[in-house]
């Protein structure tokens, strides 16, 4: 376990810094000069020529590159080009709103999907079981974006249950913004929950057929007891595998659903930065959101070598 | 075989839906009449009106040109990259080539499309060729891993160890013999990403990375409409429904097809 935590750790490096590379030369050497961009086209050369200056834009771009992945290590991710304040404070307030909102969506995701399917599969080839996989069919090809429109228009507009948009803020009390991210968080969570229904019936009824569930009932244990007893940790592992994938969709999927429900967080930002020219902000909350997905898919990694210790020797 | 009828038959309206607006639309989908705005579906105008008096059946027709469009370039990127990769993968199997195409492949799957396209907007400003650039990367790893997982499995066939004392060389024997046996695999994968592709198109368009106007695209269309769906749920209901059974005409044919392909699914109806 300890080999294959340090090899996968090794690995999880490398894709950190070849990705830190692909954003930083994408966004900060391609597209030119950004102190020209924020003073706009009637500035004088002695005007950019010092802001060029102040950003430390003459440095060479690997200085410049040595000097971004350096900051972002110790947390400092420069100053925004437009708000003038540092970027690590404008990202952790937006940050406080997009996290929960995808971790509440993951979580609903979940507890939707988990007893779905594990209904569906128990019931393989019934009524039940089709209809659900109907309505998972109907659920993965829905754009989540015109859900949450029309989520608002029969939740906030017609039943009045919930505010058609906008966030109180976590000041303001933990039920009352709960409520504000949870038409956002449903939004998110249903077509992923489709998803992932489809993968845990598909994966319990593999298990269902091995022959240590037909042992086990031989057994004289019960349906429910061979399914609870063994079943359910097998049919778990590449259950896991798309959880880890999801959270990649949340996040990007986060970003989106903030544009509907006008939710001031890492989406909106993003979006805001990028009419602003404001690339440092761009390229930050792009590298943090690279960060999160490969920091999940490697401790999903690590957690289902753990559940299943065949796969340690592998790779 | 009823999903892939079903999916086949949603799949070719649009398709038609699309050609046909080339030469014909109920309106010319471009044309503002600001004093029938956001009049509901009527005789005249099937499917109502928009905030400026243009006709939405038009503009949906049109709109399905851009998302089938940038699907199938996407599409098109994924295989053209992505296949060729995979099979070299394959051929050189357990290799330093192997490790490093497919760690590059893990790498772009840390992208989801949707950061590609913030990137490219960021240094290129928003197109519609830039959602199919952003949509394209994304479908590269999964082409690639798709032909690498099923040209591995040809390889250990009897016929490849054929071609091999024949003399073949690695690169004779992924063209001629294991891309055909992968072919069909790549089909199904095509379609799931097709609809994958309408999807991320839309979602683009919508937060104002894709289509530009006076291009019509359904995310657009949806934009557009979200002050004012309060007023007028039409203008929101049909766009949608455009992108809903767009994409699950096509997911249903990929399984559809897939069952097909490989009966041994069929059976269990997973």
């Amino acid at each position: 376990m300890l080999r294959y935590t340090v090899l996968r750790t090794g690995s999880l490096l490398i894709s950190l810094i070849v990705a830190s590379l692909v954003i930083f030369f994408t966004l900060e050497v391609v597209p030119g000069d950004p102190a020209s961009f924020m003073l706009g086209i009637n500035a004088q050369p002695e005007t950019i020529a010092a802001l060029r200056e102040e950003l430390g834009l003459n440095l060479s771009p690997w200085a410049r590159y040595v000097g971004w992945v350096t900051g972002l290590v110790q947390g400092d991710l420069g100053v925004s080009y437009t708000y003038r304040t540092p970027v690590a404070e404008i990202v952790a307030e937006r940050l406080v709103i997009s996290l929960p909102l995808a971790g509440y969506a993951l979580a609903l995701t979940i507890l939707i999907a988990f007893p779905v399917g594990i209904w569906a599969a128990t019931r393989r080839g019934s009524v039940a079981d089709i209809s659900v996989m109907g309505a998972t069919q109907l659920g993965i090809a829905i754009p989540n974006f015109w859900f949450a429109m029309l989520m608002v228009l029969v939740f906030a507009i017609n039943l009045r249950w919930f505010s058609a948009g906008g966030f109180p803020g976590w000041d303001e009390g933990f039920w009352v913004s709960k409520k504000a991210l949870t038409l956002p968080a449903i939004s998110l969570a249903l077509p992923q929950a489709s998803i992932l229904a489809r993968v845990m019936r598909s994966s319990l009824l593999d298990t269902l057929d091995q022959d240590y569930i037909r042992t086990a009932r031989a057994k004289g244990l019960t349906k429910g007891q061979a399914l609870r007893g063994h079943a359910l940790r097998n049919a778990l592992i590449p259950v896991l595998t798309i959880i880890g994938l999801q959270f990649s969709f949340l996040l990007a999927g986060a970003i989106i659903i903030e544009n509907v429900f006008f939710l001031p967080g890492l989406g909106r930002l993003v979006f805001q930065a990028i009419s602003q020219r404001d690339l440092i902000v761009v390229e930050s909350v792009v590298m943090l959101l690279v960060f999160a997905v490969i920091m999940v898919n490697f401790l999903v990694d690590l957690a289902y070598s753990w559940v299943d210790p065949r796969l340690r020797g592998r790779r | 075989m009823r999903n892939l009828v079903l999916g086949l038959c949603l799949t070719v309206l649009f398709v038609l839906g699309a050609l046909v607006s080339f030469v014909w639309t109920p309106y010319d989908h471009a044309a503002l009449e600001i004093a029938n705005k956001l009049k509901p579906p009527s005789l005249a105008h099937w499917f109502g009106t928009d905030h400026l008096g243009r006709d939405i059946l038009s503009m949906i027709m049109v709109g399905a040109r851009t998302s089938i469009a940038v699907a199938i370039v996407a599409v098109g990127i994924g295989i053209g990259l992505g296949v060729p990769l995979g099979l070299l993968a394959a051929a050189k199997s357990g290799s330093l080539l192997d490790e490093v195409i497919m760690r590059s492949n893990d790498l772009i799957f840390a992208f989801p499309s949707l950061l590609i396209a913030i990137m490219i907007t960021a240094v290129f400003g928003p197109s519609a060729v830039n959602a199919i650039i952003a949509i394209g990367i994304f479908n590269i790893p999964v082409f690639a891993r798709v032909t690498r997982g099923a040209a591995l499995s040809l390889w250990t066939r009897d016929y490849v160890l054929a071609a091999r004392v024949a003399g073949k060389g690695a690169l004779r024997i992924s063209v001629e013999h294991i891309l055909p046996n992968v072919t069909n695999l790549l089909i199904v994968q095509g379609t799931i990403q097709f609809s994958l592709g309408i999807l991320a198109e839309a979602a683009l368009s919508y937060v104002g990375l894709g289509a530009q106007p006076p291009t019509p695209s359904w995310g657009r269309m949806l934009a557009d409409s979200q002050t004012l769906f309060m007023l007028a749920p039409h203008i929101t209901l049909f766009p949608g429904f455009a992108i809903l059974l767009t994409v699950l005409g096509l997911n249903l044919a990929g399984d559809g097809l897939r069952d097909l392909i490989d009966p041994k699914l069929r059976r269990g109806a997973r």
